[in-house]
């Protein structure tokens, strides 16, 4: 087989496997874990797709930093006696489950019957995904979203300092 | 020659992924799983852009992923306060218990 589809299949594999396991998982911390495992192999999937920059920020902002964030608050929190961790399911949530199944069914079956045709990645791919390229373009066509992420930052810095402060006068 | 896959297994990966954050966001309870979830779907959308990104050999892909990031670094630390707003006026995070605005 193919080395590139049988890095393809442990990736796509382990990434649906840790997402199941995040959504499923009964304690927090578990889940936190599940999803920073999801991370890296979301991670690996983008280096099988060329895209090695964004393969590195993946790890460096996702698994670190927002993670580091989620588990530090669920800590945080006392979150309670195990009895009332359990999960009620209802018909709505059964309903909602089964509607959102659906969802996927549908696009694998529409990709199935009407394939993209797009078998092999472009010959650019190589060089689109390297630090050099993505930088460039950052800064000289993407100058202007960049600058206003920037702000929006600045604004849910501010934001979550006034929200998690203790008393708001 | 980069690689054989056809880019159709990635967007049924992503759709696969994203449903389970979507299932997630339906059936949990707890607001941080429920928060989660949603990292779980911005992730699935990241995936579309970059495999879509590297078939076509168009760059604005991965730069959407750069916004997507950055804006759901923004959503991190703004859902966190909230939570923590929350469990220190109600003590829960789970969201059926935080009915004050329901009719």
């Amino acid at each position: 087989m193919d080395m590139h589809v049988l890095l393809f299949a442990l990736f796509a594999v382990g990434a649906v496997a840790s997402a199941v396991l995040t959504v499923t998982r009964r304690n927090p911390v578990a889940s936190a874990m599940s999803l920073v495992a999801h991370f890296f192999m979301l991670s690996g999937l983008y280096l099988t797709l060329e895209a090695q920059f964004v393969a590195a920020v993946q790890v460096l902002v996702y698994a670190g930093a927002i993670m580091v964030l989620v588990v530090f608050v669920v800590m945080l929190l006392n979150l309670g006696n195990e009895h009332r961790l359990q999960e009620r399911s209802s018909l709505r949530s059964v309903m909602g489950t089964l509607i959102a199944a659906l969802f996927a069914v549908q696009v694998i079956i529409t990709l199935l019957a009407h394939p993209t045709g797009m078998n092999a990645m472009s010959p650019q791919a190589l060089t689109i995904g390297t630090t050099e390229s993505i930088g460039q373009t950052l800064f000289t066509t993407y100058l202007f979203p960049f600058e206003a992420v920037s702000l929006l930052l600045l604004a849910a810095l501010i934001g979550s300092v006034i929200l998690a402060k203790r008393h708001v006068k | 020659m980069p690689t054989t896959i056809p880019l159709d297994w990635y967007l049924m990966l992503s759709a696969v992924l994203f449903v389970t954050g979507v299932i997630g966001v339906i059936t949990r309870r707890n607001a941080i799983i429920i928060f989660m979830s949603l990292e779980l779907m911005l992730n699935a959308v990241n995936l579309t852009m970059v495999s879509f990104s590297a078939y076509n050999g168009n760059i604005g892909g991965q730069m959407f992923v750069f916004f997507i990031m950055a804006v759901a670094a923004a959503e991190a630390a703004v859902g966190l306060a909230i939570v923590l707003a929350l469990f220190r006026n109600k003590q829960t995070v789970y969201v059926d218990e935080v009915n004050l605005m329901k009719w």
